[in-house]
């Protein structure tokens, strides 16, 4: 742990914290995650509002946590929050932040979404089905080795590598629930046998 | 490359007796049941559940509306449960999906983050987020293999899918470029392709 963080936050800092995320949410093509480098330049480079280990700590968290890994965005602006005062600080700067990071996304998306069910039978909106198609499915497999290599590309990490590709293939040809294999994963990792 | 019982008719317009969900406290429960079991990610659990347990939704379907999620701004699995929830109740669905998908999550994770402080530095713990990782990774895999089956019926041809699908992975998994280009360039590509293989005003 650094030194903590007290800073004094004025609504202006506030409103810059707020259309900072409201311009992120329109960047974050490819999941929000994909922001978090300017996050990290922003928050912590910037405005100083967060300590390195702070952001480390939020996204680790986030990631360790069941549900959508947004809530990242949640847990810096907790974690902003935090350091200009306490609990109530904190919870506002949850509420900027996801309200920041869903609204413009959400809203654009909502409308789109509604434009292409109501002309679904339009050519356009049909080849962007049929086309996206194949490349949707090939960005699953490519996260999925992206997250796989996340543990170590190197010949020692045959363990993660074969855990990964076990998983996958109960996943594929049986119905066991999800939370058992996690919880498989979860045991093995506590061990130390992968 | 079916590796299901067909869970769905090739082309469902909308078909007549399709489970929906009940009613928005259905819609809400169900979201954040699935939230709360996609430890490293969602989207598995997602297809898993409503695709194949609940049938709310074909893998065409799930296809689609992914496609959507991922190229427009904002979190996907966000993106992807407003999609499900208008389809069922509209503009409120929308809204209860999401807020099934974040709200109880959002607790547990500043519950969470109270207790990390704590515990961060057990070496059981990091071992055990490698290991819930590794599995993610192959549940995400899964996911992948499972909606390949979709592509069968795609009017592009199992050849060109197959083609395309492996100039993106190697883009992607191995190049590691920006995935905005990815989805512009061989996407678009894609798109144009299929374009030219639909015929105008009649259904694929």
């Amino acid at each position: 742990m650094t030194e903590p963080l007290v800073l004094v936050f004025t609504l202006q800092d506030w409103l810059a914290l707020f259309l900072h995320y409201l311009m992120l949410s329109l960047l974050a093509i490819g999941g929000a995650i994909s922001t978090a480098p300017d996050m990290h330049r922003f928050l912590v480079e910037q405005q100083h509002w967060l300590t390195d280990a702070q952001f480390n700590a939020s996204i680790a968290i986030a990631q360790a946590a069941p549900g959508p890994n947004v809530l990242f965005i949640a847990l810096l602006g907790w974690n902003v929050g935090l350091n200009a005062g306490g609990m109530w600080t904190g919870l506002l700067g949850v509420l900027l932040s996801l309200a920041g990071i869903l609204i413009p996304s959400t809203v654009l998306t909502y409308t789109a979404a509604q434009w292409g069910q109501r002309n679904r039978q339009l050519r356009g909106v049909r080849a962007f089905k049929q086309g996206m198609a194949p490349i949707v499915v090939a960005l699953l497999l490519a996260t999925a080795w992206i997250l796989a290599s996340a543990g170590g590309a190197s010949t020692k990490d045959w363990p993660m590598w074969g855990l990964t590709l076990a998983s996958a293939l109960v996943v594929w040809r049986t119905k066991l629930h999800l939370l058992w294999l996690l919880g498989a994963g979860a045991l093995l990792g506590w061990h130390g046998w992968i | 490359m079916s590796p299901l019982p067909p869970t769905d008719t090739p082309h469902p317009a909308d078909p007549p007796d399709r489970p929906q969900p009940r009613s928005l406290t259905d819609l809400f429960v169900s979201f954040t049941l699935l939230a709360l079991q996609g430890f490293g990610g969602v989207l598995a659990v997602v297809q898993r559940e409503l695709v194949e347990k609940k049938r709310w939704m074909t893998r065409e379907e799930f296809i689609e509306d992914w496609a959507v999620a991922q190229i427009m701004p904002g979190p996907n699995v966000v993106n992807l449960s407003m999609m499900i929830g208008a389809r069922a109740f509209g503009l409120k669905g929308a809204m209860v999906a999401v807020a099934g998908m974040l709200l109880v999550p959002l607790v547990l994770v500043l519950l969470l983050a109270l207790l990390y402080a704590r515990f961060a530095d057990h070496p059981g713990v990091a071992g055990a987020l490698r290991g819930m990782g590794a599995v993610a990774a192959g549940l995400i895999a899964a996911t992948g293999i499972k909606l390949s089956g979709a592509l069968a019926s795609n009017v592009l041809g199992l050849r060109l899918c197959a083609a395309l699908g492996a100039l993106c992975f190697v883009a992607i998994a191995l190049l590691r470029w920006p995935l905005g280009y990815v989805l512009l360039g061989l996407g678009g590509t894609a798109c144009v392709l299929a374009y030219r293989r639909l015929k105008p005003g009649r259904k694929p």
